[in-house]
């Protein structure tokens, strides 16, 4: 009996070291320059300022840490197509549905990626653009879905909606870091999930995380609202606006001509 | 000068705005065109979602359309009781026309046949129209005099005839409702309001004066475009009153010198600047088909 508990205690202790794993030596302290992104009606996209530093008991140990920081929109369910000729027409036909795609994703390392980060940590906590898209569909005559995640990727990385910024994180003394990320004008709304991760020989060995919320605010939130909740009225009142500037202008015109 | 749009989700500068809204407001006063067919893919290339820049040109739409209505109002080249009945066939035609879309959006490939009906339509309504005009320029050129258009067709054997006096024509109800009711169809598949078929079937298959014809479709769009603005905003939230606001200050603005321009011009010439602009669109759409994409791959949200 004693010989059983023992050979159990023996096989749930690593389970359970690895439960209640210690606070990490090295923890993160971070700020941001702001809580909230308003969208207002001049808004032009914003920098978003990313800072923070180390905070540990002991000297900064032997081999150096690296940081990288990501900042995700709010997922999306996406469909990618692909165009191809037909009869001289030019028809889209494969598609490929994904199911969760991040509406913005920027990442922002201290050091080159492939030194900062091991393959084998990127998967298990899906830092890079490719690995923060997930749930991947199609019908079983595509036969290349990676080419349509790549062109997702391209795509959006020319509308500035995904960013690599190898090397943008300034991080001085092992200690203190900072990173800037440039939102651009078209933001989906909602929370936007910013993480920080301190990788030592491309393993990860602490992580941060917080949240920043994107919203509009005064007209322009009182506009979508309506839009939303009150449609049949916002309805009449494009088409009244739309009626009246109408007549106006030519009531102004004909005023013009009689003088 | 960028401003935000609330709904279509983008900053757009706002001079842009003005001067795409007042391009199309000068079109639409000029050849009594709403304008969407010109307006939407212009709006796309600006970075606005599609459906929102469809919903939102048709409230555009409206607004030109009434500024320029007011301006040949005053002119008295508007036949309302044409409008009025064609306005009826229009209503029935685009009830079919949703039955058909939405038929062709389960068979599936809706985009490509809506493209292929627009390049179908537009270059045979502007070949058409151009060859047309062109003899119509050459005649009076060669000082002759003009021969008067033939009166007699099969649209004076039908019944129920009526006297519209703004046109001058004295014909029966049925054609007007007819050609109301094939725009309807075709407006409700394609997704625009019509104007340029409908212009082009009333000069040619009513026999309209031009100068009457543009002034009646002003009229009869701003009741098709109010209606699509409406039932978009309901169903699907994507008209933008921002968006639409900045369109509408060049649009209005835009038809008042639009209707300047046109009473200036000859019915002949008007008609084959017409034509070329629906065959510029026409040309613009097959290429867009037949020419390879810059990019064969394209991303659209999951509904």
């Amino acid at each position: 009996m004693t010989r059983l508990l023992l050979s159990l205690a023996l096989l749930l202790a690593p389970l359970a070291a690895a439960a209640q794993q210690p606070a990490p030596d090295e923890q993160i302290v971070l700020g941001l320059s702001q809580n909230r992104v308003a969208i207002t009606a001049n808004f032009d996209g914003s920098e978003l300022l990313i800072f923070g530093a180390v905070k540990r008991d002991q000297p900064a140990k032997a081999p150096p840490l690296d940081v990288i920081v990501t900042v995700a929109g709010p997922s999306e369910r996406l469909v990618i197509h692909r165009k191809e000729r037909r009869a001289g027409i030019w028809v889209n036909t494969d598609q490929v549905t994904i199911r969760s795609a991040p509406s913005f994703y920027a990442v922002a390392t201290s050091a080159p990626l492939d030194t900062a980060l091991t393959a084998t940590e990127d998967l298990r906590h899906r830092i890079t653009i490719p690995s923060a898209i997930r749930y991947i569909t199609s019908r079983d005559d595509v036969l290349d879905e990676d080419n349509f995640v790549e062109a997702l990727i391209r795509l959006r990385e020319k509308s500035h909606l995904y960013l690599m910024n190898e090397q943008s994180v300034r991080f001085d003394q092992q200690t203190l870091f900072r990173t800037s990320v440039a939102l651009p004008s078209n933001l989906e709304e909602g929370d936007y999930t910013v993480r920080v991760f301190l990788t030592r020989q491309g393993r990860v060995v602490s992580t941060h995380e917080t949240t920043l919320h994107v919203g509009k605010v005064g007209l322009e939130q009182w506009l979508n609202t309506l839009s939303r909740d009150n449609a049949p009225l916002y309805g009449l009142l494009a088409i009244f606006i739309a009626v009246l500037s109408g007549w106006a202008a030519s009531e102004a015109f004909r005023l013009l001509r009689r003088q | 000068m960028q401003i935000y749009l609330p709904i279509a989700e983008v900053a757009v500068n706002i001079y842009l705005l003005l001067g795409l809204g007042g391009l199309v407001g000068v079109l639409s006063g000029m050849f009594g065109v709403g304008g969407g067919f010109l307006i939407t893919p212009l709006l796309f290339f600006v970075g606005i979602p599609p459906a929102v820049a469809v919903a939102t040109s048709a409230n555009q739409i409206v607004a030109s359309s009434v500024s320029g209505l007011f301006a040949h109002l005053k002119r008295k080249t508007v036949d309302l009781k044409m409008g009025l009945l064609m306005q009826g066939g229009g209503v029935a035609g685009a009830a079919l026309g949703v039955m058909i879309f939405n038929l062709l959006k389960q068979l599936g490939q809706v985009d490509l046949l809506v493209n292929l009906c627009y390049v179908v339509f537009l270059g045979t309504i502007g070949g058409l129209m151009f060859v047309e005009s062109l003899r119509a320029i050459r005649r009076s050129g060669r000082g002759g005099p003009v021969p008067k258009r033939k009166q007699r067709g099969w649209v004076h054997t039908m019944p129920l005839k009526m006297r519209f006096r703004t046109s001058g024509l004295y014909i029966s109800v049925i054609p007007p409702v007819l050609v109301g009711f094939l725009v309807g169809v075709l407006s409700a598949i394609m997704g625009v309001g019509g104007g340029f078929i409908m212009v082009p079937a009333m000069i040619y298959l009513l026999h309209m004066p031009t100068k009457v014809v543009i002034g009646t479709s002003l009229f009869q769009i701003i009741l098709v475009a109010a209606f699509t603005t409406f039932l978009h905003a309901v169903t699907f939230h994507t008209v933008d009153v921002v968006l639409a606001l900045f369109l509408l200050i060049g649009g209005v603005i835009g038809a008042q010198i639009g209707t300047r321009i046109g009473a200036k011009l000859k019915a002949e010439q008007l008609r084959i600047l017409l034509a070329m602009l629906v065959l510029g669109v026409c040309l613009k759409l097959a290429f867009g088909l037949f020419l390879p994409p810059s990019d064969v791959y394209s991303i659209s949200a999951l509904q």
